[in-house]
């Protein structure tokens, strides 16, 4: 009994029935253990494992100047960016409260996409696909992405940024 | 980046490390009083087993502080969650971020550990029957934690800590809130070491001969989790506190994230062991049920202890600066033989309540004894709802959620906080709920108040925490962040809206939410209305 002192010799082998429910559980910890490595080298969609630091200030002169160079219009006052075909990097930041810039991206495409905050923790939260990766101020990240359909990509941040955070938002556009 | 670690294990450990040399010396030094004082006993006539009568004092002040804040979190809960439904939308923005902080500490840290330091104490001298020693220590104890926590509580509500209860740099709060944080857990720090000193007193009193009980060895392990966790509370919580009163440059989020985790998750671990550990005693009190294989349930505590506080970075799947292969190994090794132990007691805790019910005579069939089980038994009723809760709302879907590609999917999102409010409230709290119904008639020779209430509270707040964390699971699969005030976005500069189907999950949450709300509410009054009951127990 669970509230008194067991018998003196409690170490006993288990019962059949244990050994048995022991060795599914075990089993089972090794499979989802094992899923994670296996789908990093078969699968297609693994968080990305490159990163380089890159202070905020530095981060942010990076991205404004991928801004102006290569802005091609404004949406709701925000710059709105598309690459010439052979550029491959691209960037996007977290400010509070907006993610810049709205990005042109073209469908099949691979891309590096760096993703860093300009200030507080933010979390990069593409919707209707619904992707979730986290930006970290003095943190690079570099997401290896192809977009592989065509569409209109909403962005919105799921990191307690402060009082604003439920204005944050940013836009993807495929094609 | 390696600066700012060494200095945080210096600042924090070297505080913590003299605290402890000097309590063993202490400990060398102290001569305990003689202690078989019998009149400080009475046999308890529930249990047939002695309780220290003076540390029921001390079991019935905790227990107040962890009801009061049970009814403060509860009353945040309401406005987080109908300012959560675009329908209801109740709250302005700053009052639903500040509410929401608020929710997140009453509940996780003060009413959890409130409540488990009263189950401490109880199990040491209510079931062990051991003499409380150093109870003056318990009450500093009590004192430190009173005072941290009303510090804290203050600094939220004036709107000076609107940081949510993870607290991420640069988010800043005022220095009062580390200040609050840190003087309640060197109490916490205070009550374990309480806990151990009795115990080694008991032991060389011969008050313990033999092995522990297995709902002692389990608080035991919780007890031992607790001194790790609260080492890692230091060494990010002290540069933190240095740092909010400018003593202190760059916190580097990554160290801050994955040492938070290391205290988040190991405390979780703490509210683990100590729930299962109340499903082991309700069951032998309801039901006289009796564990399977003592060393199986006791192996699955130590596996507990050895694997989960180093397993912190299941949180940190999709962020930057760590490797693929440490998350996975740290994920996979660590946290998963941690899920190994979990399973076992999946097996051990129900099979030995459905042994117990089957020698009460009810055999037929497969599920005569589910059919016949003691159900209006709030404190066996609470306990196999917590049971179903934790396992398959909330840890199942942790254990998934928790895997590096299908991390992409659910963090952040509502999946989460269906996932946490499945283990710790439909697991944690109501299994600590269960307790109290055996706890304070034991303890305390009072009656439970409200009986009838009793008896259908738990059948509330179960399914109603059930009913509303599967949704939350189900909607935030399309989406829904979690902690945002506006998921319409209407003051944003783009505007976009989730499928419409998650307008149908909101009312099956509100209807949940209402049932948990009423449910825990009445659990408030009937509790508060038990520690104010005159009526003693036979």
């Amino acid at each position: 009994m669970s509230l008194y002192t067991p018998e003196k010799h409690w170490w006993k082998p288990m019962d059949r029935e244990e050994m048995i429910w022991v060795t599914i559980a075990f089993i089972w910890c090794q499979l989802i253990t094992f899923i994670m490595p296996f789908s990093h080298a078969y699968g297609k969609h693994n968080p990305p494992a490159v990163t380089s630091k890159a202070s905020t200030a530095e981060y942010g002169a990076k991205v404004d100047k991928f801004i102006a160079e290569n802005k091609t219009g404004e949406e709701a006052g925000v710059a709105v960016v598309e690459v010439k075909p052979e550029v491959k990097e691209i960037y996007i930041v977290g400010r509070s409260y907006q993610w810049e810039p709205v990005l042109k991206l073209q469908q099949g495409k691979e891309y590096i996409l760096h993703l860093s905050s300009g200030d507080y923790e933010h979390g990069m939260s593409i919707q209707p696909m619904n992707m979730n990766i986290m930006a970290l101020p003095g943190y690079d990240y570099h997401l290896r992405i192809t977009p592989d359909q065509a569409g209109e990509y909403f962005i919105i941040c799921n990191e307690f940024c402060g009082a604003g955070h439920h204005m944050m938002t940013g836009k993807i556009y495929v094609s | 980046m390696g600066g700012y670690v060494e200095s945080a294990v210096w600042l924090a450990y070297g505080p913590m490390a003299l605290v402890f040399f000097l309590s063993l010396v202490a400990a060398f030094y102290y001569k305990p009083k003689w202690v078989g004082d019998p009149s400080e006993f009475r046999v308890c006539s529930i249990t047939g087993m002695k309780v220290h009568i003076p540390a029921g004092s001390l079991i019935k002040a905790n227990l107040w502080m962890a009801f009061l804040f049970l009814a403060l979190g509860g009353v945040m809960a309401f406005g987080v969650a109908f300012t959560r439904w675009p329908v209801v939308h109740l709250l302005p923005d700053t009052l639903f971020y500040r509410a929401l902080t608020m929710h997140g500490l009453a509940m996780l840290v003060f009413w959890i550990v409130w409540f488990e330091v009263a189950l401490m104490y109880f199990t040491i001298t209510s079931i062990i029957g051991a003499r409380l020693a150093a109870i003056r220590t318990a009450w500093i104890a009590f004192g430190l934690m009173l005072g941290g926590s009303l510090v804290v509580v203050l600094t939220v509500l004036t709107g000076n800590a609107d940081i949510m209860f993870t607290s991420y740099p640069p988010l800043m709060a005022h220095q009062w809130y580390y200040w609050g944080i840190l003087v309640f857990a060197v109490g916490a720090f205070f009550a374990c070491a309480v806990y151990y000193v009795t115990m080694a007193v008991a032991f060389r009193e011969k008050v313990i001969t033999g092995s522990l009980p297995l709902g002692v060895y389990g608080m035991s392990a919780g007890v031992t989790i607790t001194l790790l966790t609260l080492f890692h509370g230091a060494v990010f919580y002290f540069p933190t506190w240095l740092w909010s009163m400018g003593l202190f440059q760059n916190i580097d989020v990554v160290i801050y994230r994955l040492i938070f985790w290391a205290f988040g998750h190991s405390s979780q671990q703490i509210n683990v062991c100590m729930m299962i550990a109340c499903w082991y005693m309700v069951g032998t009190l309801s039901i006289g049920s009796k564990p399977l294989n003592e060393k199986l349930c006791r192996t699955a505590y130590v596996l507990y202890i050895l694997f989960i506080c180093i397993a912190s970075e299941h949180h940190l799947l999709v962020d930057p600066a760590i490797s693929p292969a440490h998350k996975a190994f740290n994920t996979g090794y660590f946290m998963h033989m941690a899920v190994l132990a979990s399973m076992i007691h999946a097996l051990a805790v129900p099979a030995s309540y459905e042994i117990a019910l089957r020698k009460k005579g009810y055999t037929q069939g497969l599920f005569e004894w589910l059919k016949k089980a003691p159900w209006s038994n709030p404190a066996f009723s609470a306990s196999c709802l917590s049971i179903v809760g934790f396992g398959w709302v909330g840890g199942i879907t942790g254990v998934t959620f928790g895997t590096e590609q299908l991390n992409i999917i659910s963090h952040n999102t509502w999946r989460m906080t269906g996932h946490f409010h499945g283990t710790v409230v439909a697991g944690t709290s109501l299994a600590f709920m269960s307790m109290t119904y055996y706890m304070i008639p034991i303890a305390l020779k009072k009656e439970i108040a409200f009986p009838s209430l009793a008896k259908i509270q738990p059948w509330l707040f179960g399914p109603g925490v059930i009913l509303f964390a599967v949704t939350m699971m189900f909607i935030g699969g399309f989406g829904i962040p979690r902690r945002h005030w506006d998921i319409t976005f209407s003051e944003a500069a783009f505007s976009f809206s989730f499928n419409p189907i998650v307008s149908v999950g909101f009312i099956i949450c509100a209807i949940g939410w209402t049932m948990a709300i009423i449910g825990g509410l009445s659990f408030v009054v009937i509790a508060i209305g038990s520690l104010l009951n005159d009526k003693e127990v036979e």
